[in-house]
């Protein structure tokens, strides 16, 4: 693993909204490193700051403290003009509603070229052309699209578009916040797998935002489950699955219903409670429990695992 | 199963609305009986007339559709034929009530939460009073809302998404209903709170003998919560049969799929399953099986004729030539295989 070139590197992040006096933390103490070519889960409930943290590393969350560094340049804070658009091109974001997240006035073609005409290079009206007609075709669809408009559109296909429209920069990372959340289950395998073929093909690299741990589990490497703006438990995939640490992580696991009537009948449901633990006397700590396995707890939370 | 009694008998229901100076026939003689105290899960993708079919049982449709042939008969009344709003609002909320996807936008974002309860109870029960105000407290203590006292008095804007799909719950318990349509309640929740929102319209159910009639795309969710299962595609019902049945025995193609595409049971090293093509337009008329040109194991028949249904148990049938006599044998995919073999093991099918 050390070997590994580092692409992304959050460092002891932390985000406030609101007033400077009365500051609501969104997100606290957050580090990870994602490596070049991963993909990187990110998960929790609603509310646990798992969006604001991938919505800093664009730049639309200003950070109160802390630092996010691309390729070991520093991206967060105040930037050059310069280093400004090579961020922008580097780091695109697929959102999660395909519907709303496009302009719904533009055709598509527009929609997919928009980034081009921000990203401080000026291409001609043919090149812009030619490479929207080779993004779409990269996300499965017709170059012929590209006339016509967002309502057209499956959510499937909108959702192709949006992925088009990240990768015509050619970026290095790839933001994805939730992106099959509001589809369909047959439509969430056919944009998974459309993910996982360009990660493979491009060499991307992901964070993928999610709140669901099922959907996560086929396409991440390394996961962090995060709740209430820190992150819990981080861990390759398979080590989180085969080996959950953390009880929140394991309520979180319990809670996903499976598609199989006697396993779900079978199935323990947990709860998180989190005044169970004593963390005022016992206060958590940032332990590997394992080789890449990392918990943030309390020291009854490891024993009881 | 035991004998049970039969409450809603949908009859070839036939149903088209207009968009755009277009026809689009939603329901495609859907027929289906829904019996008293059961929990019926209706799965299927967006636009296959799920939700088009309730809004049917409700009369919630919007003017632009109507029902062309076919009954559903509830009771002995024909709710097709149901055309006076008084009738109607003596059935809605009164006999069938509906949990809708979103709380946060089905509650009234003006009115406390005990008032938008109580205008439920004051209507259909006729409570007045301080005997209103008591039927509130009660199911919003039923519903597992701690404090109802102080939560009576609060808006909606400050209860969490779970605690507002709660009081909805309780806003449809209010006139005491015989039949909860639940239209994926819990999509829009954390998966955390859609286990307990579950065992709560579980709990709900048996204790007022409920017949819920519950839509979902989830898979995971109707194992959790159906006792039989109906699958829709392309507004028709392809599939149904006891939970059981249509897990561990599946025979329609379009089940199969479904079964086999779920993120869940995939292996990071191979892609997931996937349906080829879209859901076909329902503005067409469409000739032979509607799921034909996805299907990999479509028969000449199939780009055709339409198939009839087919019975496998008297609780379980399919729409598919698959099932015909004179059919070819085919193997089911792997993941299937499993189920089926599994099914078998555990004794929980017999075929």
């Amino acid at each position: 693993m050390a070997e590994r070139e580092k692409l992304l590197e959050v460092d002891h992040i932390r985000v406030e909204f609101g007033k400077k006096n009365r500051p609501f933390v969104a997100v606290e103490d957050v580090s990870f490193d994602i490596y070049k070519g991963e993909i990187f889960g990110l998960v929790g409930e609603s509310g646990s700051g798992k969006t604001t943290v991938g919505r800093s590393i664009v730049r639309a969350n200003s950070l109160a403290s802390g630092e996010i560094r691309l390729n070991g340049r520093k991206i967060s804070g105040k930037l050059s003009n310069a280093d400004d658009i090579q961020v922008t091109r580097d780091v695109q974001m697929i959102f999660q509603n395909p519907a709303n997240s496009l302009n719904e006035r533009a055709n598509v073609g527009y929609i997919v070229a928009e980034g081009l005409y921000a990203a401080g290079r000026s291409y001609t009206k043919k090149q812009r052309q030619e490479m929207v007609e080779k993004a779409l075709t990269d996300v499965g669809l017709m170059p012929e699209f590209a006339e016509r408009f967002p309502h057209e559109f499956s959510g499937g296909q909108q959702q192709r578009i949006g992925i088009a429209r990240a990768l015509i920069l050619n970026p290095s990372l790839i933001i994805a916040d939730e992106p099959i959340s509001a589809l369909d289950v047959s439509v969430r395998a056919q944009v998974l797998n459309l993910l996982a073929r360009l990660q493979k093909e491009r060499e991307l690299t992901y964070l993928f935002i999610a709140h669901d741990l099922s959907s996560v589990r086929f396409i991440c490497d390394r996961i962090a489950v995060v709740r209430k703006g820190r992150i819990l438990e981080l861990a390759r995939s398979e080590q989180l699955f085969a080996n959950p640490v953390h009880p929140y992580t394991k309520a979180l696991l319990s809670a996903v219903p499976i598609p199989d009537p006697v396993d779900e009948r079978n199935r323990n449901l947990l709860v998180y409670n989190p005044s169970e633990y004593n963390y005022d006397g016992d206060s958590p700590v940032w332990t590997e429990v394992e080789p890449g396995h990392f918990v943030y707890a309390n020291r009854a939370e490891l024993q009881a695992c | 199963m035991k004998e049970s009694e039969l409450l809603i008998s949908i009859q070839n229901l036939n149903f088209r609305f207009v968009l755009r100076n277009q026809v689009i026939h939603a329901l495609r003689g859907v027929s289906l009986d829904i019996y008293k105290g059961e929990c019926l899960a209706i799965v299927g993708e967006s636009g296959s007339g799920k939700s088009a079919l309730v809004k049917c049982l409700m009369g919630l449709n919007d003017k632009n559709g109507h029902i062309e042939s076919g009954k559903i008969l509830y009771n002995g009344l024909d709710l097709a034929g149901v055309e006076s709003d008084k009738e109607w609002s003596n059935l809605r909320g009164g006999k069938i009530a509906m949990v809708l996807q979103n709380p946060v936008s089905a509650l009234n974002p003006l009115k406390t939460i005990g008032w938008q309860i109580e205008e439920a109870v004051k209507m259909h029960q006729g409570l007045r009073g301080k005997d209103a105000g008591k039927k509130v407290l009660k199911l919003l203590e039923e519903v597992g809302i701690s404090e109802p006292e102080k939560r009576y008095h609060q808006y909606p804007h400050e209860f969490s998404g779970g605690m507002c799909q709660r009081v909805v719950i309780a806003a449809a318990l209010a006139c005491e209903p015989e039949v909860l349509i639940c239209d994926e309640p819990t999509t829009a929740l954390d998966v955390t709170i859609q286990a307990q929102i579950l065992d709560l319209i579980k709990a709900m159910g048996k204790k007022y003998g409920l017949t819920t009639i519950y839509i979902t795309h989830d898979f995971g969710v109707a194992a959790n919560i159906a006792d039989r299962i109906a699958v829709m595609y392309a507004g028709d019902i392809v599939e149904t049969g006891l939970c059981n049945e249509i897990f561990y025995d599946s025979r329609h193609p379009y089940t199969w799929a479904l079964l086999s595409s779920l993120p869940q049971l995939g292996d990071k090293e191979q892609a997931l399953y996937t349906i080829e093509g879209t859901p076909p337009s329902l503005v067409n008329d469409i000739r032979g099986d509607a799921f034909a040109p996805r299907n990999p194991y479509a028969l000449k028949i199939d780009f055709v004729s339409r198939p009839p249904v087919f019975s496998i148990t008297p609780t379980h049938w399919a729409r598919t030539w698959l099932l015909d006599s004179r059919a070819p044998e085919i193997k089911p995919p792997e993941h299937i295989a499993a189920l089926w073999k599994k099914g078998r093991e555990l004794g929980l099918v017999n075929s």
